[in-house]
């Protein structure tokens, strides 16, 4: 189960790159063991240090530049977590305090990855993911409202879909909610397996 | 519910649960104890069914029309190319998918592709994919399950098919899928999970009704002249940054992809030297792949100082490979012949090609090390890397005398 997630106000570090994939956010080489902790230190690992494997910090990468140093909040371009479906690019950045990244779009499975570990995917136009780079000064992001905010007073209005948005704010946890249709589950596939046996494992398949 | 040991095994030969990948023993170990406790049927390192989970699901006739099949991989939409609904997933929503049968989604929007026209010979599904990606970007397809359709996906064989919908995650796609056809069944019929005799007949005629109506309409269309379709080969570190063969670097390329892959604005990509070749992946591993690399590979040897792997996809495509002789072309010819797995699709600590060293691959993605530290990955048809590594530079499989 996610920490809920309501307001939150941070200085965005802008990336505003398209097409941030997670093999930058995490590298496979930084997955070293089958559970979901240990991984914010790999974060970015290729852009973050100075060596692949080492961990002496690039003083020109965003992340690692004072201003930005405890931000909690990411702004990106187009496509940001396209490629490997690895949750592990949403564990490490949610391990290293990351509870919401703004971006012009993102890949379908990193969105749902992020939802499933309270942190906020919030799409907006490119033009106002740059104003808010420009301003270069904390936000406050408002999930029940659905707004971002700039102290000088700017707001902008994001989309999210009504599941993923009570998700974060009550931290729900999914299987939990579906459990609660159990019997319309059972249901359906009962009916399923009449009408369409030969989908089912078991006898002959 | 199955369970499969592809990306973190070992494929040089000989292998057992040792790996070059740190920590992929204990991975192995542990989704071996995980499996057996769960009752779920793994198939393990050394399994003569062993393979990439996207090669074998269909090998074995686990992949229906109409199914609904997940894996928390993200070129589950290869299996698309069988009619069904297959798309990849996070651990969490694995999770969801095993402990209720089910998962929560949002309904995706509905995007076609129809290639029109004949494909021209040398010119493949890869290239396909990568016309598509090169000219409507990595994330045109955001929120798409998208239809690929059209005289030239149905002229294609069902590994053709695969390969096609193997890169709609590229393209930013929840999925992508092709309706079923006598190919598929064909294909389908006598697989060891695929449904048999009555059942058989019953999903056959429900098989056949899987097809948009006519005059269906979808969120968004695109249509492309298949007959224009030119080898593929990416220049830059997403997929979209693709060219033709005989193009250029674009001259308003940005300076980050260029300074990655050492490359000049306006500079040709067809002799651009290269230091590896790798035949592989979900995408280009299966048998006909193989077959088609080693029909331009035989008789003849990789340039000097090439280093040359071919990873069949799956055990089954090895044997099968290995029953026609096509090892022999390929070790003739200078390449490594290996057990099956992702292999260097991915570096995750183990093998690699060599540090910041430029490679042409039958793989899918390009991105900045993603087979290894800085190395520069140009993504293109296991034709188009065959070719390449004879010439020891990227070259057109069209050309190769």
């Amino acid at each position: 189960m996610a920490e809920p997630l309501t307001t939150l106000t941070s200085r965005p570090a802008p990336m505003l790159r398209n097409n941030i994939d997670t093999d930058q956010i995490i590298p496979s080489r930084e997955m070293k063991s089958t559970g979901k902790t240990g991984l914010a230190d790999g974060l970015f690992a290729g852009q973050r240090y100075t060596e692949i494997g080492g961990r002496k910090p690039r003083p020109d990468f965003v992340l690692n530049r004072p201003d930005y140093a405890d931000t909690q909040i990411l702004l990106s371009g187009k496509n940001f977590g396209c490629g490997s479906s690895r949750e592990h690019a949403v564990w490490a950045l949610a391990e290293y305090g990351i509870r919401a990244i703004i971006a012009e779009s993102f890949a379908p499975i990193f969105a749902g990855n992020c939802v499933r570990n309270g942190v906020l995917p919030a799409t907006l136009a490119r033009a106002d993911v740059e104003a808010i780079a420009e301003a270069d000064a904390a936000v406050t992001i408002d999930l029940p409202a659905q707004t971002i905010a700039l102290p000088d007073g700017r707001c902008w209005t994001f989309e999210i879909g009504g599941e993923a948005k009570a998700m974060l704010l009550e931290g729900l946890d999914a299987i939990d909610l579906t459990l609660k249709n159990s019997d319309d589950i059972a249901r359906w596939q009962k009916a399923d397996r009449q009408a369409r046996p030969w989908i089912y494992l078991g006898d002959g398949r | 519910m199955f369970a499969v040991a592809d990306h973190i095994v070992d494929t040089r030969p000989g292998r057992g649960d040792q790996t070059l990948m740190p920590g992929g023993q204990v991975f192995i170990t542990e989704l071996r104890s995980a499996a057996k406790a769960a009752g779920v049927t793994l198939f393990d390192v050394t399994d003569p069914d062993q393979g990439i989970v996207h090669v074998i699901s269909p090998e074995l006739g686990i992949v229906l029309p109409g199914c609904t099949l997940i894996a928390p991989d993200s070129h589950t939409c290869t299996q698309g190319a069988f009619g069904a609904l297959a798309w990849g997933i996070g651990s969490s929503e694995a999770e969801h998918a095993m402990a209720t049968g089910t998962l929560r989604l949002d309904k995706p929007k509905s995007m076609r592709v129809t290639f029109d026209g004949a494909l021209p010979s040398g010119v493949t599904p890869k290239d396909m994919i990568l016309t598509l990606i090169a000219a409507h970007g990595a994330a045109g397809g955001k929120g798409h399950a998208v239809e690929f359709a059209g005289e030239a996906v149905e002229a294609l064989s069902m590994e053709g098919r695969m390969t096609l919908c193997n890169m709609a995650t590229e393209f930013s796609a929840m999925s992508g899928f092709i309706a079923p056809d006598d190919k598929t069944f064909a294909w389908l019929e006598g697989r060891r999970y695929a449904p048999k005799g009555e059942d058989w007949d019953a999903a056959l005629a429900h098989w056949r009704t899987l097809r948009s109506d006519p005059g269906a309409t979808f969120d968004a269309e695109i249509a492309i002249d298949a007959s224009a379709i030119r080898p593929m080969v990416s220049w830059g570190t997403s997929p979209e940054a693709s060219v033709g063969i005989g193009g250029h670097v674009p001259e308003d390329a940005e300076a980050r992809p260029l300074a990655y892959m050492a490359l000049e604005p306006g500079q040709p990509l067809k002799g651009l030297a290269i230091d590896a070749a790798f035949i592989g992946s979900c995408t280009n591993s299966r048998l006909s792949d193989l077959r088609r690399a080693s029909a331009l590979l035989e008789g003849k040897r990789i340039a000097e100082g090439v280093k040359a792997i071919c990873v069949p996809g799956s055990s089954h495509v090895k044997r099968e490979a290995e029953a026609e002789g096509i090892d022999r072309i390929f070790t003739e010819a200078g390449f490594e012949w290996r057990e099956s797995g992702c292999s260097m699709c991915f570096y995750a600590g183990g093998e690699t090609f060599g540090e910041g060293v430029r490679v042409i691959s039958s793989t899918n993605r390009n991105f900045e090390s993603r087979q290894g530290p800085n190395v520069k990955t140009h993504i293109a048809s296991p034709e188009t890397v065959a070719a390449s590594a004879l010439a020891g530079a990227i070259a057109d499989p069209r050309e190769v005398r």
